[in-house]
């Protein structure tokens, strides 16, 4: 089985800072939008390199949402960036009528999802943001795994001409991506080669995936762990040729299991090779202060869980 | 020099256009459409500096964008006899099928519109942005925008109308249609909301009336005055005072016709009042 080490943990928000500032330095069309949280978003190196091209909206993430969708008109490619709560469900009909209806050229930016924000508390811990953007037709929705991830995915949006929602979080997290890779919107990275189970996971419960699979080797389980980076569009294929192979699949991010990568991943599954399923998500609930660290743990989001999730649905076969 | 009888007959027109739309799928918004049938005609056939061919992006032109979009009817009417497409299209609004939707969109590729806009309270935040494309692009063509009185009460308008003063975007013309209607009666009743203008003024705009809100002439020259006060680092605002329902006797001065469409006899009469003046479609 391929093995992943590290030598360096970092945030992905601040993948998204360098990838933002590569952007500012090649593409004079990007533009950058902050709702009074650049120093938590990382754009201070853009904002440094290019005053003009920056918008300080304030506390205002409605008329953010608006003024990113004008600025499309005169050719920008507005990127926000504020906390992944404020970036959806604070703005849920802004972003619908003036960004995905109007199919408007908006890189919705968003940092510290999930339970990883941490001692916030649940008024700032959105899960359910993937739902809430999935649902939206013509959003593509994204979710990197670590910070080399998160900084080719913002820039390889750019390229990209249509709305897309960028989910990235606080906490440091192994760096365990190339730093030269090339990053496909909607192209599943496939991590490990398995025959028993397959893993498919996005965003910080990637890593996670491919600690799990190490203890099922050592108990004799050959998991295959699948990257998910792009949650829509979905690719339908890596996940249908893995449980080809598998037969049982275990799903793993951080967000509520309604309306999150799962349930895309099941709706796959049923219209073409229903197969036993295990969900690792947090369970229609909502997060509360903590550290990263113990939310995970408390709400059963890590290697652990995704190592019993495997051996349950192993017996399902 | 405006010919403004040719104006006033082309408003006609769109009066008549506006009730034939709405009666023909029995739903529609005339109220506000009649109210506003004099700005858009002369906006669109006088004020606004456009290109021939319309193209998403608007570099290089004057720009529109409808706020409130329910008032659909007058905004077709307008640009389909400005010639953005084919005026034989009006039969389609609110069809199945139709680039003409309910509440104006770029989702069926209608030439001339910019945003969807229907949910109220976000135009002024798109009006913005345009407005600054322009001048990140060193584009010095005007943003226009058009909003209801009763849209005021959505908050995203008051982050939009404090950024604009901040952010000193001068070359944006924001008209409120004063016409003091809204859905469930007078806007005093529903939720009186003071002076507009002292609110308007109280967040760094420039504010001008036009009193005469349904006179061409009025019209033109009170666009020709916000204008000058472009550029002079403060947005302008134009309260523009205006009547719902307006040309249409039975429609006037009451909210009883914001989303309500005429009955066969009620378009006669109204078709009446508005002679063929271009040639109905």
């Amino acid at each position: 089985m391929k093995t992943y080490t590290y030598t360096e943990k970092k945030d992905t928000r601040s993948g998204f800072g360098a990838g933002l500032a590569e952007l500012g330095r090649t593409n004079p069309n990007v533009v950058a939008l902050c709702a009074d949280l650049i120093g938590s978003l990382k754009m201070n190196e853009f904002i440094d390199e290019n005053p003009e091209r920056f918008f300080q909206i304030g506390i205002a993430e409605a008329n953010m949402m608006g003024i990113a969708a004008g600025l499309t008109i005169g050719g920008k490619i507005p990127f926000t960036g504020t906390f992944a709560n404020f970036s959806t469900g604070r703005v849920y009909d802004q972003i619908r009528q003036s960004i995905a209806y109007s199919n408007k050229n908006v890189k919705i930016c968003a940092s510290h999802a999930g339970l990883t924000l941490g001692e916030d508390g649940a008024t700032h811990q959105i899960l359910e943001d993937i739902g809430l953007m999935k649902m939206l037709p013509g959003m593509v929705v994204i979710n990197p795994c670590d910070y080399n991830q998160t900084k080719a995915a913002t820039i390889a949006i750019a390229d990209y001409d249509g709305p897309v929602y960028l989910r990235f979080g606080r906490p440091s997290v192994p760096i365990f991506t190339p730093a030269d890779q090339k990053f496909e919107i909607g192209k599943a990275v496939q991590l490990t080669e398995g025959t028993d189970v397959t893993i498919v996971a996005t965003g910080h419960l990637v890593w996670e995936a491919l600690e799990a699979s190490k203890t099922l080797q050592e108990a004799g389980i050959s998991a295959e762990v699948i990257n998910i980076h792009t949650i829509k569009p979905l690719d339908d294929k890596a996940i249908l040729d893995s449980v080809a192979k598998t037969g049982c699949i275990v799903t793993a991010e951080e967000h509520n299991h309604l309306g999150g990568l799962g349930e895309s991943v099941a709706r796959v599954l049923a219209l073409h090779h229903p197969t036993p399923q295990e969900f690792i998500a947090t369970n229609d609930t909502f997060g509360e202060s903590g550290t990263p660290a113990q939310l995970m743990d408390k709400y059963g989001l890590n290697r652990g869980a995704i190592v019993n999730a495997a051996k349950k649905v192993l017996k399902r076969k | 020099m405006p010919n403004i009888e040719e104006l006033n007959d082309f408003t006609t027109q769109v009066r008549r256009d506006i009730l034939r739309m709405v009666h023909k799928v029995n739903s529609g918004h005339p109220g506000g459409s009649l109210g506003c049938a004099e700005f858009f005609v002369s906006l669109y056939q006088e004020v606004l500096e456009t290109k021939d061919d319309f193209d998403m992006d608007g570099i290089g032109e004057d720009l529109f964008f409808l706020s409130n979009g329910h008032i659909s009817p007058v905004y077709y009417s307008t640009l389909a006899r400005s010639g953005y497409f084919p005026v034989e299209e009006l039969n389609t609004f609110r069809l199945i099928n139709s680039r003409l939707q309910g509440h104006p969109t770029t989702h069926e590729g209608l030439p001339g519109i910019r945003i969807a806009s229907g949910s109220l309270g976000q135009g002024m935040s798109v009006a913005l942005g345009a407005a600054q494309a322009k001048k990140l692009n060193k584009d010095n063509h005007l943003v226009y925008s058009l909003h209801g009185d009763g849209e005021l009460q959505e908050g995203q308008n008051w982050e939009a109308i404090m950024y604009a003063s901040a952010k000193k975007v001068d070359n944006l013309i924001s008209t409120i249609d004063l016409n003091k209607q809204q859905i469930d009666g007078a806007t005093d009743d529903v939720l009186p909301m003071g002076s507009i203008r002292a609110k308007f003024e109280a967040f760094g705009w420039i504010v001008l009336d036009i009193e005469e809100g349904n006179n061409v002439e009025a019209i033109l020259k009170g666009l020709e005055e916000a204008k000058s006060l472009t550029g002079q680092g403060k947005p302008v605002c134009v309260l523009l005072h205006t009547v719902m329902g307006n040309g249409v006797d039975f429609m006037m001065h009451t909210h009883a016709w914001h989303g309500k469409a005429p009955n066969d006899e009620q378009l006669a009469n109204g078709l009446a009042q508005n002679p063929e003046t271009l040639g109905d479609y």
